[in-house]
């Protein structure tokens, strides 16, 4: 696949086309979902025979559906900021400095991603129950940050190697406080970092299905309703509400993407 | 010689204790490190404790059996079945993923461009963050009669092949599910492998296959081995997949520990099935995780 003689861009091409089918793979349920959410009659056969916006409204105007969007952000902002705070010094202990017993942290925070969601879930459900707490809201986010600030702390570690520790002496040297050159330094260079970081945990939470699962008890979310109604038999609320989130989503990462992008300029100019 | 090598242990012990709270890199950890006790080792010792419970048992440590192993690994039982159908799906979506993913790690590494790469990149993050029953339930849709594939194929004058609720499609639903946690760690090692190292063994007159068997292949073995490890252990502990797409056509594991811990109210056996479960998902973390240089994939320091 290297492109070194001129019969390897046969082989160049192939890979891009494999891309593109794989890309569509992925895309297409995702697709039907949008499609079958515009019919509109109550059952769904394709092709649809008229088309119309009523199940959008529907879900729109639902109150049901209103406490699941609070709850879900609820849940989702909770754990950005939790998650975030706590993965910024896991990161800087995972790749800024080095210390003792760092080799076997690293392996060792990672261990939550290498663990079955589902399994996790039922081991706090049945922590939350032996420590007497009502399961709630709260439960969930728990649950949620047990998953999401490993990811996070990840995110934002890949950041860290690229961070030169130089500038910090430098900057020491140059008679800075520890305060002044955790705000002026560390936190400016680290700060695109941070906010991947913080996307990811908003946006893994938001979706999060087999932890909310068991740890929710009555506050629902999204995909938990979604998948109750899934079993319930069909109404085209389920893709009218599963591709408004989806567009939601990627509104928040096409945003928080483009800040991110401004920032690294705006970096680059100052 | 067992107290010398408990106190062996403990001054071991110690030193690291010491490093956690005296170097900053330690200070750092610490707030981590306490959520991953509260909220992965305690469950974990937990569920442990309930798995030696007795049967039907509701309170931890107020007895003591074997017996919720001994059921499981029970033939007549028939629960190894759910053991060896999710531990198989496991087996097959790995090595699909393995193949299917490493194409495309290449031509992110080395063919698309920097701007492209980002792009496709992106593009295969964003399903992470639509909830798995959302894309799933969307393929129901494609599959389901007179559904998206069905009504194209009555279009045309056919009819649509009738795949829902079979095992064989909770394997294309898991292929599906778990495609970027093969993809990403899979870029990682290929972004690892020198294209240098490839240009000089093609000089040398090594042919392509030569090339990718002794050269690449070796080089992003990491992140394939990590991307392997992730998918087989994420798969294998999968439920919705085999709900919604299988339609409960095989109860896989991790729907028999639910159905244990709810409809039958059966926690110990449960545990037993989680807990087994884990060790193998342990045995299988510790034999990569011990061979593995994390600075070196994730930092590319040589």
């Amino acid at each position: 696949m290297l492109l070194v003689h001129s019969r390897d861009s046969g082989c160049a091409l192939l890979c891009k086309l494999w891309i593109a089918l794989v890309l569509v793979f992925i895309y297409l349920p995702v697709l039907c979902g949008a499609v079958s959410s515009l019919s509109k009659s109550r059952y769904f056969i394709f092709p649809l025979k008229a088309y119309s916006w009523t199940w959008w409204e529907r879900t729109f105007n639902s109150l049901e559906i209103h406490t699941l969007v609070c709850n879900s952000l609820l849940i989702a902002i909770v754990v950005t900021v939790i998650s975030t705070l706590i993965a910024f010094g896991g990161a800087l202990a995972f790749a800024r400095y080095s210390w003792r017993g760092k080799r076997l942290y690293q392996k060792i925070i990672l261990l939550p991603i290498f663990f079955p969601q589902p399994v996790l879930g039922l081991a706090l459900l049945l922590w939350f129950n032996t420590l007497g707490l009502e399961l709630s809201w709260a439960t969930a986010a728990f649950a949620h940050l047990v998953w999401i600030t490993p990811v996070v702390t990840l995110v934002i570690a890949i950041q860290v190697y690229g961070f030169d520790p130089t500038l910090e002496v430098a900057a020491r040297d140059l008679g800075a406080s520890p305060w002044q050159i955790f705000r002026e330094i560390t936190l400016p260079l680290l700060w695109p970092g941070i906010w991947s970081g913080m996307l990811f945990a908003f946006l893994l939470s938001w979706g999060n299905f087999p932890l909310s699962l068991y740890t929710t008890g009555v506050d629902n979310t999204i995909p938990k309703w979604l998948f109750s109604k899934m079993s319930a038999g069909y109404t085209p609320m389920v893709p009218a509400l599963g591709t408004m989130s989806t567009i939601a989503m990627a509104a928040i990462m096409i945003v928080g993407g483009l800040l991110v992008k401004l920032h690294h300029r705006h970096q680059g100019r100052a | 010689m067992a107290s010398y090598s408990l106190a062996k242990f403990g001054a071991g012990l110690e030193i690291r204790l010491r490093a956690l709270f005296y170097s900053v890199g330690g200070r750092c950890a610490l707030p981590i490190y306490l959520l991953f006790v509260i909220g992965f080792v305690a469950p974990l010792l937990l569920i442990i404790g309930f798995a030696f419970t007795e049967s039907h048992s509701f309170s931890l440590l107020s007895s003591f059996s074997l017996g919720n192993f001994g059921e499981i690994f029970d033939p007549s039982s028939g629960i190894w079945k759910s053991f060896a159908w999710s531990l198989l799906f496991a087996f097959i979506v790995t090595i699909a993923l393995a193949l299917i993913c490493y194409p495309i790690a290449v031509g992110m590494v080395r063919i698309l461009g920097k701007k492209w790469a980002s792009l496709v990149s992106l593009l295969f993050v964003f399903p992470l963050f639509i909830s798995e029953n959302v894309r799933l339930y969307g393929w129901v849709l494609f599959f389901v009669k007179n559904g998206i594939l069905d009504g194209t194929m009555r279009l045309l004058g056919g009819e649509g092949p009738d795949l829902l609720f079979t095992p064989e499609l909770t394997v294309f639903g898991l292929i599906y599910s778990y495609l970027p946690y093969m993809l990403f760690p899979t870029v990682l090692g290929v972004s690892l492998v020198d294209k240098d190292l490839l240009v000089a063994a093609r000089d040398l007159g090594a042919s392509r296959l030569q090339t990718l068997r002794e050269i690449e292949l070796p080089l992003a073995m990491p992140g394939i081995v990590i991307g392997m490890l992730l998918t087989f252990v994420l798969s294998a502990g999968a439920m919705s997949e085999a709900k919604i797409l299988g339609g409960q056509s095989v109860i896989v594991l991790t729907h028999d520990i639910d159905i244990a811990f709810t409809y039958a109210q059966n926690w110990p056996l449960g545990a037993a099935l989680a807990v087994s479960f884990t060790v193998i998902v342990a045995l299988l973390i510790y034999a990569v995780f011990s061979r593995l240089d994390i600075d070196r994939i994730l930092g590319g320091k040589r």
